[in-house]
């Protein structure tokens, strides 16, 4: 390691620190929306991402334009998710929290089984939207495609709030993730919630697997480590909390663009779970957790 | 009472019986597989059926013991069959060390803690190719005692069966004993095991070195079964696994925490005649079992024999 770090430098690890960190935001978020409406942590989260990567790259190879192999690809993702509520999580409501998890796990691998059937076990890489010619930004070079990241994440953030914030529908689900049973006794159909829940997360994952697969390829299996830096993120930033899901992605995706640019890259992961471990033992609700208080 | 001797009795019925029924040796070696995996869920089972706290990263203790009996001999000059219990220490140690801040964290937060535990050991496991061997793994020395060299998939049937046997003996002891009834109530509420005089943190902390410790034993035995160990052993995806097969077989129930072993292990040999559709009708199992048996198999068959009296 050099003496000190050129600006250059903290700017590209900057730079690919927030893109990845953009993609573990998206897959936090489709975490807290099916948590928020149903106490489930879902971890085909990832599988969604892989969909939309494979289905895009799949459609796109067939023939189809690049715009219209993504929005196919977000079709199939979002059918797999209300299917996946429909088929698996809605007959066993009333389970425990545990036991719907571990059918997140089964649809996990069920998915991957599928996708290895459908498509193939290998890499894949779509074209990039806007080439490959690096821009040029205060000395650092950065890939037109990080700004297709960045900006799809922005653009989803700012729906999603807006969405919650602003609409009745939105309204509803906030309600239901503040308390079910109130939500219900005000008139919410938080079955319905639920569903629109594993909709949206389902196409928010997939519009990750979109926009990153140019820079990092994507085969059947990619949505085991997703899911799990999600999961991680999500809890970073606090569950439940989408501004939280969003901090915990994007520190995430830095702590690890730092870690390996500045200490070492075989333990970026280490580095950003000792971190992650600190703000825990600090802040055991997450950074915008909120305090619960346990009834007896 | 008599529920804990029928369990320990069936099981050892189990394992005395079926290998009359293996058309060929490899059936030992299959079966010695799930006795090595079951006793690394009912681990498990000890401190998520029993005390309620998740794990993500039971495997990293198995990969511990592993390595520790996969490296010992070579690093320590210690006899392989010393290594294996020198694991279980180790393990121990790092549990109590590690345990001590991470259980402090709650549901969620304690699954990813103990997950970034997990992701640690196979990191270290993974990249300190001079000393682990890498992804690539490493071989175990073989086993002898007294001169006697332990091969074959028949002599490690009966040491795997025999320590199941013993770990599924202290599993259900430690569920009817005052310790066990502790970890019973703080899995109800913390706050209500505090009201009435029970230390939470050090209960919490003693099933966490247990578990580590089967962890630990399973992973050894299992370095010596297979006379070679990789990373894999203590992966995300193992610990995973070992979470589904105590889930599964019923959260509650230490038979359960076999019988979810024995399926999990057993599904992918049984299923390589479907080739590539292997995994998913793996996965389609796993989501059936649990919306139709949401209890888990071994307590929710019991309730369903319970409804319709014979």
């Amino acid at each position: 390691m050099a003496g000190h770090i050129m600006t250059a430098e903290l700017l590209q690890f900057l730079v690919s620190g927030l893109t990845v960190g953009a993609v573990y935001a998206l897959v936090a978020l489709g975490f807290t929306l099916i948590y928020n409406a149903s106490d489930v942590v879902n971890f085909a989260q990832g599988e969604f991402v892989m969909l939309g990567g494979m289905v895009t790259v799949f459609v796109h190879a067939a023939g189809l334009a690049l715009p219209l192999a993504a929005a196919a690809a977000i079709i199939v993702a979002v059918a797999a998710g209300l299917l996946l509520h429909r088929l698996a999580i809605e007959p066993a409501r009333g389970a425990s929290a545990v036991t719907l998890i571990i059918i997140t796990i089964g649809a996990s691998i069920f998915l991957r089984g599928v996708a290895q059937i459908v498509f193939d076990k290998r890499f894949h890489q779509l074209p990039a939207f806007s080439g490959n010619d690096p821009i040029l930004l205060g000395g650092a070079a950065i890939l037109p495609q990080s700004f297709w990241v960045l900006g799809g994440a922005v653009l989803v953030f700012t729906a999603l709030f807006l969405f919650l914030e602003r609409t009745l529908l939105g309204k509803a689900v906030l309600a239901t993730a503040a308390n079910r049973l109130a939500a219900r006794l005000v008139g919410v159909d938080t079955s319905f919630v639920l569903a629109l829940s594993f909709g949206l997360s389902a196409a928010i994952g997939a519009l990750g697997g979109i926009l990153i697969t140019p820079i990092t390829l994507t085969s059947f299996d990619v949505g085991t480590l997703l899911a799990l830096k999600g999961f991680a993120a999500a809890m970073l930033g606090g569950m439940g909390s989408p501004l939280g899901a969003v901090a915990g992605g994007l520190l995430l995706g830095l702590l690890e663009s730092f870690a390996a640019g500045t200490i070492s890259s075989a333990y970026k992961d280490a580095v950003a779970f000792i971190v992650i471990l600190g703000v825990l033992f600090a802040m055991p609700q997450g950074l915008f957790g909120r305090r619960s208080v346990e009834r007896v | 009472m008599s529920a804990r001797w029928a369990t320990l009795l069936m099981l050892a019925a189990v394992i005395a019986i079926i290998p009359w029924f293996f058309p060929s040796g490899f059936y030992f070696r299959v079966a010695a597989l799930i006795w090595v995996t079951a006793l690394a869920a009912v681990g498990l089972q000890i401190l998520m059926g029993q005390a309620g706290q998740v794990s993500l990263g039971h495997a990293g203790f198995v990969g511990i013991g592993a390595y520790t009996t996969a490296l010992g001999p070579k690093y320590l000059g210690l006899d392989v069959l010393l290594c294996l219990p020198l694991g279980a220490a180790v393990a121990a140690a790092v549990a109590f060390v590690v345990g001590r801040p991470i259980l402090r964290l709650k549901g969620h937060y304690l699954a990813v803690a103990t997950l970034g535990f997990g992701m640690l050991v196979t990191m270290v496991l993974v990249n300190e190719v001079g000393i682990t061997g890498g992804p690539d793994g490493t071989r175990v020395p073989r086993a002898a005692l007294f001169g006697w060299v332990i091969r074959g998939g028949e002599s490690f049937y009966w040491i795997t069966g025999g320590a199941l046997l013993l770990g599924v003996w202290v599993a259900l002891n430690l569920q009817h004993s005052p310790s066990g009834r502790a970890l019973a109530a703080l899995h109800d509420s913390e706050v209500a095991a505090r009201t009435v005089g029970i230390d939470v943190a050090r209960h919490k902390l003693r099933a966490f070195v247990i578990a580590a410790v089967y962890g630990a034993v399973a992973g050894g035995l299992l370095a010596l079964l297979n006379g070679f160990v990789t990373p894999d052993a203590a992966g995300f995806l193992a610990s995973i696994e070992y979470v589904t097969m105590v889930v599964i077989g019923g959260l509650a129930s230490v038979p359960g925490a076999v019988v979810g072993a024995a399926l999990l292990v057993l599904l992918p040999q049984a299923l390589t005649f479907l080739h590539e559709y292997e995994q998913a009708v793996i996965g389609l199992l796993i989501m059936l079992f649990m919306i139709f048996l949401r209890i888990g198999i071994v307590p929710g068959l019991a309730a369903l024999l319970r409804r319709k009296p014979a």
